[in-house]
């Protein structure tokens, strides 16, 4: 994975970020801490919202630069809204990454933001795109990213099985944004879950005092 | 038949007095003067046959050809000016291939049917252009959607139009053969296409072996419906 080391580098408000997104078996789970900070040491909100939806089952996480990432998925969503209307039913995940992708190449100059593209269509069921900063767009069965994300590329890559169950992926993303928070100074908060499946999708939102405690904590 | 739109029909921007557009309908005629173009959508797959008039013994067996591939999963066959036809097909490989650009997947047929559709309509509404003098089908076979078939004509409508691919090729075949007129036109090459499960959704001409199969077939149904009219005599 590219370029997480420089997202704390961004000036300005920027989401010093942990953010993930994992399928399981009938759908994907994103998720994110909820810190936004202005250079190292200012949390400038501690209960910022990273999940962006983007049409009804597919969300965006933002890591990077915040007001790049909020016009970006501001403009995916109006995009996304007209292409789905035109094709009269709801849009594919792979066609939301790819209105992502686009801004992000075609501006890449200007922009400093990534993203998680996750969410689920009637052709694929549940997938997850990585969108990164210079526009690359790839598909994974999960993905973290973020400052926080190198804190925890050991637990996820041990503890990543294929075809969980509900409860074991939330688990296993509470787990990795506990991790990731608890080493990562520009990473804390709250975890924000969203479950996206075919039939809904559900928040969960998981306060600090009540996250999974590690042996030294 | 049709009435003369005497001064109502110079451009496409003016309306008759009866609420008709002359030139569109004029531009419906050449396609109705050219000949035959089929398109049958059977459960796994579409099919298409053109009749391919030979305006001369010196043009090679394959050329001036009447289907296109617009995209690698869609296919056009089309009927009337076969220039306006041309920059049609480019037309739409232009929005199929901006559609895969754009959103990462193949365009679907409607779609894609739609957005040509619009252009067409475009033509029609400008005095200083004329309306595209062909109408075509375009067709596709999708894994989770199945066989798709659309029709656009000049004016600029689209709309949708069931055998195995296989058994469909042959009859197409013999409907060509059937509906070629041997007293008004010369000799015809037949120009066979088909996209479905049998090509994995590509798109393509269909094999020699099976051209010549179906050729063969429809050349002795011929027969023997001519046999057949001389007994009843």
């Amino acid at each position: 994975m590219d370029s997480h080391h420089s997202y704390s580098q961004v000036k300005g408000v920027s989401t010093g970020t942990t953010i993930l997104a994992v399928k399981f078996n009938g759908g994907v789970i994103i998720g994110s801490d909820s810190r936004a900070s202005m250079g190292e040491s200012y949390v400038s909100s501690k209960t910022i919202n990273k999940l962006i939806q983007v049409h009804d089952r597919i969300f965006c996480c933002i890591a990077g630069s915040l007001a790049d990432a909020q016009a970006v998925t501001k403009m995916a969503k109006f995009q996304l809204s007209f292409h789905s209307i035109q094709m009269e039913s709801p849009p594919l995940v792979k066609a939301a990454a790819s209105i992502m992708r686009e801004l992000c190449y075609n501006n890449k100059e200007e922009l400093q933001a990534g993203f998680i593209t996750a969410g689920w269509d009637r052709k694929k069921g549940p997938q997850i795109y990585v969108v990164s900063l210079g526009g690359m767009l790839l598909s994974q069965p999960f993905t973290i990213g973020g400052s926080g994300s190198t804190y925890i590329y050991g637990y996820v890559d041990a503890k990543f099985k294929p075809d969980m169950s509900l409860e074991e992926a939330i688990q296993f993303s509470t787990n990795a944004l506990a991790l990731a928070m608890g080493r990562d100074n520009v990473s804390g908060g709250v975890v924000h879950l969203v479950v996206i499946t075919e039939a809904e999708v559900k928040h969960v939102v998981v306060p600090g005092n009540k996250l999974p405690k590690f042996h030294d904590e | 038949m049709s009435s003369i739109g005497t001064g109502y029909d110079l451009s496409a921007s003016t309306f008759s007095p009866d609420g008709r557009v002359f030139q569109v309908e004029y531009a419906m005629k050449a396609v109705e003067n050219s000949s035959t173009a089929i398109g049958i959508r059977c459960k796994d797959g579409v099919v298409f046959g053109v009749e391919k008039l030979i305006l001369s013994k010196l043009y090679e067996q394959g050329s001036n050809k009447r289907i296109f591939n617009i995209d690698r999963h869609v296919g056009m066959a089309v009927a009337g000016l076969l220039a306006d036809a041309r920059s049609l097909s480019e037309v739409s490989r232009e929005e199929a291939s901006n559609f895969r650009s754009n959103y990462g997947h193949d365009i679907p047929l409607k779609h894609l049917a739609d957005r040509v559709a619009m252009y067409v309509h475009a033509y029609t509404l400008y005095s200083a252009v004329r309306p595209f003098g062909c109408s075509f089908i375009l067709g596709s076979y999708d894994e989770d959607d199945g066989p798709q078939l659309y029709m656009v004509d000049p004016s600029g409508i689209s709309y949708m139009k069931e055998m195995t691919c296989r058994e469909l090729v042959k009859e197409v075949a013999k409907i060509i053969y059937i509906v070629h007129d041997e007293v008004k036109d010369k000799a015809f090459e037949l120009e066979l296409s088909w996209v479905g499960e049998v090509t994995k959704g590509r798109h393509e001409l269909v094999p020699k072996d099976i051209k010549e199969e179906a050729e063969k077939y429809a050349k002795e149904s011929l027969e023997e419906e001519d046999d057949s009219d001389e007994d009843n005599m």
